[in-house]
This record gives structure tokens, sequence and C-alpha cells, in this order.
């Protein structure tokens, strides 16, 4: 007797309990799907945050350290001679942009109306740098930024509460902060909140009519020349400040360097951690399927054990029933493996086809099947069929045939 | 040929032993047909078990055609009872959910012969089951099944034909057509043994072994065949 033979008895065999083969599928179906869809929804998380965070990442943040240090010398501000030494192209190779920011807390107002903004005063570069875009209007220039003239960019969210929806009807009016008048020259896209509800304006504009002279600023963003360059790019940081601070002791620094990078390489293990358990989880579910097959296989054999007795009366060898029931369990498997697959699939792409409908956090978000998930969970389910179906088969397989077909 | 040489066969249950035969010596030449009759427990189906290579003596010799059976492998017994042995069973015994022709088939399977499907229908045609091939068996009418089970013993071409109370589940017109469509294989020179309890199919047969407690108790050759539907 041929393989094709046996296949044929295997099939047959199984189309004649469709019940069964159906139900001991059921539970390969699911662990498979599972493990492939919760896998992809992982990485769909993974990338579509990397995609939001990508065009920041090459960014580092420098902030003075809050606090003081016990018995130390007073904590020095950041000031514009640190942001200049710091713009210093032989300072360090890895730095491609520094600029200046300051800001603080105050009300925007029209005649009508006043919203509670974070009032930014900073260089033309600041929307450039932090991957912003304008829906109306310009940003201010270099021109603007060295006239310190009173203009202002609005976030979305204040434009629209302030002059509504359409964020063209903000242009040209003036609005008032800290009692100062200033012309609206753009609003920009939305970034989220709290990103959303700002206001822009050149640094030097910012410090005479809203915080006050000085040289003084809250936060210094300089750019990496690219992502993997950020590391570097924070040591040439440290070192220039902690040299003009005349930092010795680390502890006993008086600003922090902070990067989107080493977050998100923190946030990406977090995730891959979580989504090695997601799909641990699964894989359990997938090893409950499998017993499940053990047990209704074993139940088959059983069941079947006068079949088994007739078939080897009328000549069948310990093979041929031993391929029988192999057979049966593996195209199960094999079956209930690629019906699993093609749910996981399915789901995933299902899921990146809706996912946008449920509103914009989710936009970005796309499940993403990954290969190895599909061909693991695969193999795994052709295993079980493997074991579930070989250990009752070698038993039915060595039954002798007149005890076989004794059996009630 | 078939010889049995002092062939006993023991049931081991544990601490306790059933002989079932002792010591069995019978000698039954190719074309004949033979009825082993016997009160319940006096060995028939055991001894009906190591004809058709289904288990084997626990002593003696056991030669079918020249060759030692009682003495080989698993394998060379199954492939003994795919090409020399056809099984008839009280009980049918066909493969449940499977189809008259399919059943018929399945030794041709287990053979490795191909083009099954025409010998499988000459065989049901030759039963008069030719109009029920597709039918299940539990689709067809205890006669039906077993003589599909007919159908599948004698489709290939055995040259021993084994029936242990082929008609014990059937009425007697069904049981007549049994013993018939049994009676023309042994006249196509197949050697047919037919274990009963009923005195007309013995009646019918060529030749008589009664066994009582593992033992033969008489062996008679009649002189001709009578018709069983009477
Ligand atoms: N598998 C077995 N295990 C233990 N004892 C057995 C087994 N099979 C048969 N026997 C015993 O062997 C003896 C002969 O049994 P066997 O089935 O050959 O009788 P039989 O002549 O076919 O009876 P019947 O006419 O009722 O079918 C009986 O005493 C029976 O109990
Ligand atoms: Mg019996």
């Amino acid at each position: 007797m041929n393989l094709r033979e046996a296949v044929r008895i295997a099939l047959r065999g199984l189309r004649a309990n469709r019940l069964r083969s159906v139900l001991t599928m059921l539970g390969i179906i699911i662990g498979v799907a599972s493990v492939i869809l919760l896998v992809a929804i992982g990485n769909g998380v993974q990338s579509s945050v990397n995609e939001k965070i990508q065009p920041l990442a090459n960014l580092i943040t420098i902030v003075p350290s809050v606090g003081n240090v016990p018995g130390g010398a007073p904590p020095k501000d950041l000031i514009d001679a640190d942001v200049a030494a710091l713009q210093d192209p032989a300072m360090s190779r890895d730095i491609a942009a520094v600029i200046p920011a300051v800001s603080g807390k105050a009300l925007t107002e029209t005649d009508s109306y006043r919203f509670r903004t974070t009032v930014i005063g900073s260089t033309d570069r600041w929307l450039d740098l932090n991957n912003g875009d304008m829906s109306a209007g310009s940003f201010f220039d270099d021109a603007q930024v060295r006239s310190t003239a009173r203009v202002v960019v609005l976030g979305p969210s204040v434009a629209s509460y302030l002059f509504g929806k359409d964020p063209a009807a903000a242009l040209s009016h003036t609005v008032r902060i800290n009692r100062q008048t200033f012309r609206v020259i753009g609003v920009m896209q939305s970034v989220g909140e709290p990103g959303d509800s700002i206001a822009v304006m050149p640094l030097n504009t910012a410090r005479r009519y809203i915080f006050g002279g000085g040289d003084k600023v809250n936060q210094i963003i300089a750019q990496a020349t690219q992502a993997s360059a950020v590391p570097a790019a924070e040591n040439d940081v440290i070192r220039v400040l902690s040299d003009r601070h005349r930092i010795k002791d680390t502890a006993n620094r008086d600003f922090e360097v902070q990067s989107l990078r080493s977050r998100l390489d923190t946030f990406n293990q977090i995730l891959r951690v979580l989504t090695l358990f997601t799909a641990a989880v699964a894989a359990i579910s997938l090893f409950v399927g499998a017993i499940g097959v053990l047990n209704i296989m074993l139940v088959s054999v059983t069941e079947r054990t006068r079949e088994i007795g007739i078939r080897k009366a009328i000549g069948a060898t310990r093979r041929a029933i031993l391929e029988q029931f192999l057979i049966e369990s593996l195209v199960l498997a094999g079956l209930g493996g690629i019906i699993g697959i093609g749910l996981g699939v399915g789901l995933s792409v299902l899921g990146s086809v809706l996912a946008p409908t449920l509103g914009p956090t989710f936009a970005t978000f796309a499940p993403a099947v990954t290969i190895p998930s599909v061909v693991l969970s695969f193999a795994i389910s052709l295993v079980i069929g493997l074991v579930a179906g070989g250990y009752p088969a070698n038993r039915a397989a060595r039954l002798r045939p007149i005890e076989a077909l004794r059996y009630q | 040929m078939i010889q049995l040489e002092n062939v006993t066969k023991v049931y081991r249950m544990g601490k306790v032993e059933v002989q079932a035969l002792h010591g069995i010596d019978l000698t039954i030449d190719d074309g004949e047909l033979v009825a082993i009759m016997g009160p319940s427990g006096s060995g028939k189906t055991t001894l009906m078990n190591i004809l058709g290579c289904l288990d084997v003596p626990t002593s003696g010799r056991y030669l079918l055609d020249g060759t030692d059976a009682s003495r080989l492998s698993d394998n060379r017994l199954a492939k003994i009872r795919s090409r020399k042995i056809g099984f008839v069973f009280q009980s049918f015994n066909l493969v449940a959910r499977t189809s008259a022709v399919r059943n018929v088939e399945l030794p041709l399977v287990y053979a490795g012969i191909r083009g099954r499907r025409n010998p499988a229908r000459q065989a049901l045609a030759q039963v008069g089951l030719g109009d029920r091939e597709k039918h299940m068996p539990n689709e067809l009418s205890g006669g039906q099944q077993q003589r599909v089970a007919i159908a599948r013993a004698l489709i290939n071409d055995p040259t021993l034909l084994l029936a242990d109370e082929p008609t014990g589940n059937l009425d007697t017109a069904a049981s007549a057509e049994i013993l018939r469509l049994l009676g023309a294989l042994n006249d196509l020179g197949r050697t047919v043994v037919i274990i009963t309890h009923e005195e007309e199919v013995a009646a019918f047969a060529k030749r008589v072994v009664r066994m009582r407690d593992g033992r033969i108790e008489s062996d008679r050759v009649q002189r001709s065949r009578t018709e069983a539907t009477a």
C-alpha cells in the first residue's frame, strides 16, 4: 500500500467523522490564529509608535535640573552662552543643530475668549526640529527673530477655540498674551495634546514682552545628525555643559539631557517582552489545543478498535494502520494550522483596515503579521499532529486482530 | 492444503489459564467444504482464528500450503491474510460509514493492487448487490451486509474462505442465500470452512467436524451435499 492510498484512507476516515474532525481542528485553529494575531498586534503597536516617534528620535532635550545639591554650588541656569557653545561646530561632529527655547504658561486672549496656553519663544528652526507642519499661514522667519517681531504662531486647539474651526480664520487677527498684542501669522497642524495648546513666537519677543529679559533659557533642543548618533551627541552635550558649569561629579549635574531615542528603546524593549508574553499565552492555548487533539485521537482510536481489527483481519499490516491514524492526525493538525493561519492573517488585515476608523490615535496602527510566527505556529501544529496521532496510532497498530475484533 | 498438528491454545487472563484447544489434528484438502460444529465454548472460534492467521497456536504446528504459520511475525501473518484468506464473520464486521463498494475494495487496497473499482463492482454484482454499491453498512439489511462481507472475502481470490457462523444473525431465507453463495464459491474450487450451530447448515457440507471441550469429537464425510433450503 503506497502513501497516496494511505492519505486517501485517512481523508475518508476524517470525512466519515466530520464533526469530530472539526472539533479537533478547532483547538489548533484558535491556538494558531491567536499566536499569529497577538504577535501581529504587538508588532503593529511597535511600528506605529516608532513611526510617530522616529522623526523625533534624533532630538536631544536639555533642561535645567530641579532642586539643589546640598552643600554644593548653587545650580547654574542654562543661558544663551551655553547654546552658543553647543552651536560651535568644533564641539561635536554629531550635533547638527541647536536651538534655545523659553516657555511658560500664559493666557491667550481675544476680545471675547481666553485660552490657557504654553507660550514658547524660540528660533525659526523650532518648527522644523519638532517635525511640525503648518495648516495655515507660515512660521516666523529668521528676520522676524532678529527684529523681535510681535508675531505668534498658534497651536490648532488655541486657534480653533479663539477663532473657530477654520485655521485660516485666525490669520492677521491679533491676540493678547500677558496684556501685549501679537499678530497671528500661522496655525500649526495637530500633533496631539498637550502640543496643540501652544503659542510660539520669536525667542527675544517672548523674553521682552512676556517672560522678562535676561539670557536664561528653559530648554535647549539639539538635533543629532542621525538617530544612531544620539548617544555620541548626548555625550558631547554633557561634556560641553559640564565643562562650562564646572561640574566634576556627575551627581551634581545641574542640567538633564533627555532623548526620545533612549525612551523609545526602553519602550520597544517593554513591548517586545509584552509581545513575547502574549505570544506565550497564545502558545499555551495552542498547547491546550494539542491536548485536545491527543484526547480526541485517543478516543477516536479506542472507538475504532473494532474497525482496526476488521482492517487487520482483511490484510492491513501494522504499518498500514499506523500510517492511517498518523496521517489522519497530521491532516487534522495541518489543516487546522492552515485555517488558523488564514484566520490569524485575516483578522490582522481586518484590524489594519478597521483601526483607522477608530480615530486618529489608531490612524497608523496596523497589525503586522510576521513570517516567523506563521512558520513556527504551523510547525508546532504539525508536531502536535505527529505526537498526538503517533502515540495512539502506535497503540492501535500493535493491537492483535482478534483482540481488536472482540472489542465492543 | 491445511494441516494442524497437535495444536493447542491457552488463554491467559492474569493467573487464570483457559485451555481452549487440546491437541487438535486436522487436515483439510484444497476444495473441501467443511462444517465445524459443537456446543458453545467448545473452541470453534479459537480454531477458526488460528486457521485464518488472526491468532497463533500456543503449541503445535499449523501448515498452510506447506508454510508453518504458527511462528510467523505480525507482518507475515498480515500478508498471508491478505493473499490467501477470506473471512466472513457472524457479526458482518463491515467498516462503518464506508460504502459497500469501498468495503469490498479494502482487501485489494492492503494487498497493494490497483484498478480496484471494477473487481469490487463485479464482486458485489456476484452476490446480487450490484445496485447497492454506494450504500453505507447501516443502510443495508443484515443479509445484505453479510453478502457485502462475502464479496469482500472473495475479492482477493482467496484459496481459503472462513465463515464463523455466517448465518447466525439471519433468517432462513437470507441464510439460504448466503449458503448458496458459499456453495457456489466452493464449486469454483475454493476451500470453505463454515462454523455453525445449525444442523441444516451442516447438512449442506461435504464434511462435518464436531468439537467438544477443545477436542475433535468426530470427523465425518457425508455422501453428498444437500440443499439447505429444504
Ligand atoms: N480471549 C479469550 N480469553 C480467554 N478465554 C477465551 C478467549 N477466547 C475464548 N476463550 C475461552 O476459550 C473457550 C473457547 O472459546 P471459543 O470462542 O473458541 O468457543 P466457540 O466454540 O466459538 O463458542 P461459541 O459457539 O459460543 O462461539 C471458551 O471457554 C472461552 O471462554
Ligand atoms: Mg464462536
